[in-house]
């Protein structure tokens, strides 16, 4: 039952984007495409795990002064690793998240699980945290990007979603787009946690 | 010149290339702790860019001027190629100097670490400061061009942190509709200021 509970945290109630606000960067600067957003999640996915894993590990060994450097150089390994894995085998990927990959370092859902979750829980329990949490943080991209494609771009994945008579609006595609979309998202969810505790 | 007024207003760096978001919306509820963090910002950004921007070009390029290389292999055979390290010197460089930043003002100015003291440790992990860093070198730009890219970002960072806190606290006292209140809104805001902000796009010198 707790192994779930962990897992399904991430993706729900305490979505790292939607909920705890964290990671804001690079979740409104890949989301232009779908395919974007899959590699941007897939890779953070990647170091949040990772990195979970190693900060459980050595907890007991790092004394709480310097323990931020530790778990950032720590980060900073995954994330080059990544780095270079994307640069061989999918360079086009690679070309299109440009500076936001190096950036995975600094994203705080990473370091913010490894200070808050993996820093005190067991190995288990932190590669659960950050496979949900990196299950989250790709939904929602995802989501964000499926909307700015299809207004935007009028495609999904790249497939045509509409016939040839429509006019994407190219403001969602830019800046702004990216802005819009997830403050209406967030009312959304707002809205919706109102409506629930009202009626229950 | 071009640089100061393109990173200020043509690709600001918070509304054109969304780096550093977290402060902005997490610090900009009032216009005092906006001011703070956006000097803070300024600060470390100029002090990171020139020293990432030695460290990359003396010791991790792989070109002739590299320390590393006339030391060790006394400037014989071909220059090692250490870039793939440039995340993790780069974010340590930065950790150190948030840190050095810190210890400094907690000695010349208590008052003003009490008003920084809390911003201070998060920017480390402000994503502006890093991919400032990682575009001066991205762009190969000198080491002038990265100082005064450094510091007008900064500026940049703070005139969008500014203008954003300004415009919250009046909204405080609009009557929205419940769900939108707070953050939902904030990213609205951004959205129109990020709108007015790419009609400087159209600036050309």
């Amino acid at each position: 039952m707790k192994v779930t509970q962990e897992l399904f945290k991430g993706i729900y109630s305490s979505n790292p984007v939607f909920r705890l606000m964290l990671g804001l960067c690079p979740t409104l600067a890949v989301t232009s495409s779908v395919n974007n957003a899959i590699g941007m999640g897939g890779a953070a996915t990647f170091v949040l795990i990772s990195s979970n894993f190693v900060v459980s590990l050595i907890r007991k060994f790092v004394p709480s002064k310097i323990r931020i450097p530790v778990y950032i150089t720590v980060i900073a390994t995954f994330v080059t690793i990544v780095d270079l894995i994307m640069a061989g085998f999918f360079p086009d990927l690679h070309k299109s998240l440009g500076i936001f990959i190096p950036l995975i370092v600094v994203n705080c859902i990473i370091l913010g699980r490894a200070e808050a979750f993996a820093s005190k829980n067991n190995v288990f329990f932190s590669l659960i945290d950050g496979l949900g949490m990196g299950i989250g943080f790709t939904l929602a991209l995802i989501t964000i990007s499926t909307f700015r494609e299809i207004l935007g771009n009028g495609t999904w994945l790249g497939m045509p979603v509409f016939g040839s008579s429509f006019k994407p609006a190219l403001l969602m595609i830019l800046n702004p787009g990216a802005f819009f979309t997830i403050g209406f998202i967030i009312a959304f969810l707002n809205w919706l946690d109102r409506k629930t505790s009202v009626s229950s | 010149m071009l640089i100061s007024i393109g990173s200020i207003f043509i690709s600001n760096i918070v509304l054109a290339k969304f780096l550093g978001l977290c402060p902005y919306i997490g610090v900009s509820k009032q216009l005092d702790s906006a001011l703070g963090m956006g000097m803070a910002v300024i600060f470390v950004m100029t002090f990171a860019s020139v020293a990432t921007w030695l460290i990359y070009t003396y010791f991790l390029a792989p070109t002739t001027q590299n320390i590393l290389f006339m030391v060790f292999l006394k400037g014989k055979g071909a220059p090692p190629d250490l870039t793939y390290l440039r995340t993790i010197s780069f974010i340590l460089i930065i950790a150190a100097l948030v840190q050095f930043v810190e210890m400094v003002i907690q000695k010349i100015s208590p008052t003003l670490y009490q008003s920084l003291g809390i911003y201070l440790p998060l920017i480390t992990t402000n994503c502006a400061v890093l991919g400032v860093s990682l575009l001066n070198i991205d762009n190969n730009y000198s080491f002038i061009e990265s100082l005064v890219n450094g510091f007008m970002s900064g500026a940049g960072f703070t005139l969008a942190l500014i203008l954003m806190a300004g415009l919250r606290e009046r909204i405080e006292l609009a009557n929205l509709p419940k769900a939108m209140r707070g953050v939902p809104i904030a990213f609205i805001i951004a959205g129109c200021m990020s709108l007015a902000f790419l009609g400087f796009s159209g600036l050309s010198f």
